[in-house]
């Protein structure tokens, strides 16, 4: 009986082992890298500290306004979904996700603006607007860590493949596609930049460069311009898609939302 | 809506340096950079960020238009005694905002 039980318990711990090993395996072999990766020592310290990252400034907006009742209803976000860091886990790791009723995709933003509009009868927040974008954020903040998990529904799938199709598509004066730089050359340099990979780990994220908070459609806007195309308006079709394969290309990265980036 | 975040440590020993650090939401517009529209969009700045510990001035700093949109101030002070501590940033249009954390040293 004891032999048995040694024996039973030195295969959970080579089973344990072999998990473990298995796990970094499975980390160094994957190619894929956040944009956190590739910032200075002090731009990551300036996101890992909650003290010193600005994006918890719009959070804390975020959560004011998780309690408020801005429309006839008389609902704040909380009548319903009650405390955020329950019902909101996970929840930004999973967006853009399939709507039933719409039958269409909606990113994180747009179903605040549904659900503003349908249970709170208060008009929707105008895009990158301080309140929708502090709304964003604090859903966010409550899966920071978790993985990805991309909208496993099968009626997401053609609008995936759409935004792949459009990831790869050449556009503007420049004549560049998303996957000339960001699968290309990531890693090397535009100007005094280094091109990320384009993975969405981060958004809403506190940009630098913006001295503000903005959405990942923004910066997807922002590349649009800097290839000289005309980019699409915010809550575009398009742009929605080309989110939904993001997340499908970023899946199982971890989300480190509100992120900085330079 | 609360614009500030403040870190600090809720208890001290006497005689301890504490680290402080602050975080206010303000655009600082530098008063030089042209709008959408062609037009300077007028200077909008933190002119100053004042620390009191118990009423006396322990912490001070000016800003000018180099710094960036929602300044980060961290500095360190002595924790001689239990109290509160006042901040106050000053600026332009009449911004004012005045938070207040306590402390209690022991």
């Amino acid at each position: 009986m004891i032999g048995q039980a040694r024996f039973a318990a030195c295969r959970a711990v080579l089973l344990v082992l072999a998990a473990t090993s298995f796990v970094c395996v499975a980390a160094d072999k994957d190619p894929r890298r956040s944009g956190f990766d590739f910032m200075s020592p002090q731009t990551k310290a300036m996101q890992q500290d909650d003290a010193s990252n600005p994006a918890m400034l719009w959070v804390s907006d975020g959560e004011a306004l998780w309690n408020r009742r801005p429309g006839a209803s008389e609902r704040a976000c909380a009548g319903c979904h009650a405390a955020a860091p329950e019902s909101m886990r996970g929840i930004a790791a999973s967006y853009p996700r399939f709507d039933a009723t719409l039958q269409r995709p909606l990113d994180l933003r747009q179903r605040i603006n549904v659900c503003r509009v349908e249970h709170q009868h208060a008009p929707p927040l105008a895009a990158e607007s301080q309140e929708l974008l502090s709304l964003e954020a604090f859903v966010a903040m409550q899966s920071r860590g978790l993985p990805i998990k991309p909208d496993a529904d099968p009626r997401a799938q053609p609008f995936r493949e759409r935004g792949a199709a459009l990831f790869k598509q050449r556009i503007g004066q420049l004549d560049l596609s998303c996957t000339t730089c960001h699968d290309a050359l990531a890693g090397q340099r535009l100007g005094s930049a280094v091109i990320p990979q384009a993975h969405p780990t981060g958004y809403p994220i506190y940009r630098l460069e913006w001295q503000g908070l903005g959405s990942l459609q923004r910066r997807l806007r922002g590349c649009m311009s800097g290839v000289r195309a005309e980019p699409f308006a915010y809550g575009a079709p398009e742009l929605v898609e080309l989110e939904l394969y993001l997340m499908q290309r970023a899946a199982a990265m971890a989300l480190e939302a509100p992120a900085v980036r330079p | 809506m609360a614009r500030a975040l403040i870190t600090l440590p809720a208890s001290a020993k006497r005689g301890e340096a504490i680290e402080i650090r602050t975080l206010i939401a303000h655009p600082m517009e530098t008063g030089y950079r042209p709008g959408e529209d062609g037009r300077i969009v007028p200077r909008d700045l933190i002119r100053r960020l004042s620390c009191h510990y118990n009423d006396e001035l322990v912490f001070s700093a000016e800003m000018f238009p180099a710094t960036s949109a929602n300044p980060f101030v961290s500095f360190y002070t002595l924790a001689l005694a239990s109290g509160t501590l006042r901040f106050t940033w000053e600026g332009d249009n009449g911004f004012l905002q005045t938070e207040s954390r306590s402390i209690s040293v022991t």
